[in-house]
């Protein structure tokens, strides 16, 4: 729907302002793991006629643990019961608590009126666990970039300088909706609308769809290689197996303007996916790239599931007016700039 | 089970293309475990029909400069009869469609293609059977839908990919599209339709790795009549034949974004 495309400045505005979190909202779907992710051995998921482990159905990302963990909770890696129970209550409350790092989401004035577009917050479906952070293990923090990695971006960004507006080339892949933010791999959470996956077994095959830009990967599951590795994509090239009920996928032959948290075409990403119970699908990721950080990262998400349907997000379709108009503005502005100039 | 009203009405309507219908019957698929008709796999057509549905001679492209490797190659026609019943009002915007299609045409700009036309694009699509959905992915601009296999569904909105219910009858799959936006065309020959359009498409097996593929396209607005294009769908038999990513937003940009650009300063 094109419509769509034309609120994603409020989207970005929202992903903005809520960061990673989202605003006072019930939570279900929770994950009741004690720890982390494979505690609950007692649920066994279905089985496709196949005999495949069955993921499938529509879930939401919709979370309300922060990417990074929040300073001063040091090696904290879980809240205990009564934390979690706290913290919620407070969330609900809007009583936003600074260890959770949630300053963005505080109450404030917002000039939108987000539930006229579907942006009720309050409606939104959320799978939280007692995580403080979405990356795993003691640090909870992306590493520090390696030092040729920061070089190599703060030249890319140093050459775009100044000539943001000058093409299309210079604009960010998400306005050109050649790769949105939250379309990339691996799949990050964002704001409330368009986080939707939807994930389809076939024979041999496992499709995710996922709903922002109407992104789908078809990932074949019969053990075959990646593609050459001469061809490099943006989403990279998918291929997954599967452990026991878990689906691996592993990606490789990303391009170099792929850059997730600014890696470079190197990176490569395991992804797994689980149902730890009913309600939930677990997402976890590791990603390592030696030319950008020093070791790999872990993340783990839990998913909830949702209502679909999931609706087409037809980006392109709906950008001409918004994007030729960014580029005319700065023409404009040119213009009038050398006619001052020549007073 | 095929019904022998569909195998009689099959046969009457093959004047064209003979050869794909008449052997239809003979075929039974491979089922999947659920016991339905696999049409698992990567499929594409091999014509030209995103060139002009009905027959064509063989015509200069629109970039001189790329003489021989991008003119239009002829094609016999893929619809029924070799006409479409344009309203006259309608076939005159379709002659000016088509004296403009460069400009014009939703598939130059990237855009999502619709249905029937992303059947035909010169791109690979690949089925992914379950037992609720049907999932359609697409090379060309990774184009997807997912057809509901259960009770029938109502579209929430319209959109370029439509509203897909489908069934099974016998060996056939049978997919209702309905919800398109006006905004997609049938082929580079300007053939158009209004947000009306209502396809009815069928996939049948016709040998191992062979599909026969029919649409039968109706929409009051601009056509006089429901008319029915048919092609066979070739499987992509090659080892680890897979869709890659065909992002063409980026091909478009210079024709769409290009003279926005800032001029070298004099």
């Amino acid at each position: 729907m094109t419509t769509r495309r034309s609120l994603a400045s409020i989207i970005v505005l929202a992903a903005t302002l809520a960061g990673l979190v989202l605003a006072p909202v019930p939570v279900r779907g929770q994950v009741p793991a004690s720890r982390s992710t494979s505690t609950t051995k007692t649920w066994t998921p279905p089985r496709t006629p196949d005999g495949q482990p069955d993921l499938q159905g529509v879930y939401a990302n919709a979370t309300l643990t922060p990417l990074e963990r929040p300073k001063g909770l040091g090696a904290k890696e879980f809240y205990t019961e009564h934390e979690f129970a706290e913290l919620m209550k407070r969330i609900q409350q809007g009583i936003v608590p600074e260890e959770a790092d949630l300053g963005n989401a505080a109450p404030q004035d917002v000039r939108y009126d987000l539930s006229l577009y579907g942006f009720d917050l309050t409606k939104a479906t959320l799978a939280s666990n007692r995580r403080t952070s979405l990356i795993v293990g003691p640090e909870g923090v992306v590493p520090p970039m390696l030092p040729e990695a920061r070089k190599r971006n703060a030249e890319r960004a140093a050459k775009n300088k100044g000539h943001e507006f000058d093409s299309y080339e210079n604009r960010p892949l998400q306005e050109r909706c050649i790769l949105m933010a939250q379309e990339r791999i691996p799949m990050l959470p964002g704001a409330a609308d368009n986080n939707l996956l939807q994930i389809v077994e076939g024979p041999g095959y496992v499709v995710l769809l996922h709903e922002i830009d109407h992104s789908t990967r078809v990932i074949p599951t019969d053990g075959r290689p990646h593609i050459s590795q001469k061809i490099r994509e943006y989403q990279g090239d998918s291929v997954g197996h599967w452990e026991g009920n878990t689906l691996v996928v592993d990606t490789t032959n990303f391009t170099d303007l792929t850059a997730f948290r600014g890696s470079g075409e190197k990176l490569h990403l395991v992804e797994r996916f689980s149902r730890p119970d009913e309600k939930t699908l677990l997402y976890q990721f590791t990603v390592e790239d030696p030319a950008t950080w020093d070791k790999p990262w872990t993340a783990e998400i839990p998913m909830a599931k949702a209502q679909g349907p999931v609706y087409e997000w037809a980006c392109h379709e709906g950008n001409y007016d918004e994007f030729v108009t960014i580029l005319r503005g700065a023409r404009v502005a040119e213009e009038e700039a050398a006619r001052k100039a020549a007073k | 089970m095929y019904r022998l009203g569909h195998i009689v009405l099959a046969g009457a309507l093959c004047l064209a293309a003979l050869p794909a219908w008449s052997q239809t019957a003979a075929h039974r698929a491979p089922r999947t475990a659920d016991g339905k008709p696999n049409l698992n796999g990567i499929w594409q057509a091999l014509n030209s029909a995103d060139w002009d549905l009905q027959g064509h001679a063989a015509a200069q492209g629109p970039v001189y400069a790329l003489g021989a490797v991008f003119s239009i190659p002829p094609g016999l026609s893929v619809v029924e009869g070799d006409e479409i019943p344009y309203l006259p009002a309608a076939a005159a915007k379709q002659k000016e469609n088509r004296a403009n299609w460069v400009k014009l045409d939703p598939e130059v700009k990237c855009y999502l293609p619709g249905v029937p036309r992303a059947t035909y694009l010169p791109y690979p699509f690949q089925i992914v059977q379950s037992r609720e959905n049907i999932m359609m992915v697409y090379e060309y601009a990774g184009a997807v839908r997912t057809i509901n296999m259960g009770a029938p569904t109502k579209a929430p909105a319209d959109s370029w990919m439509g509203w897909s219910n489908g069934h099974w009858e016998g060996e056939t799959l049978v997919v209702d599209v309905t919800s398109q936006n006006a905004d997609t065309w049938f082929d580079r020959a300007g053939d158009f339709h209004s947000e009306a359009l209502h396809v009815v498409e069928r996939y049948t097996p016709r040998s191992a790795d062979i599909l026969n593929y029919e649409a039968t396209i109706e929409d009051p607005k601009v056509f006089s009549r429901p008319w029915k294009i048919s092609m066979p769908l070739y499987r992509r038999v090659e080892k680890d034949a897979r869709l890659l990513e065909y992002k063409c937003v980026e091909f478009t940009e210079e024709l769409l974004y290009g003279p926005l650009r800032k001029k070298a300063s004099k």
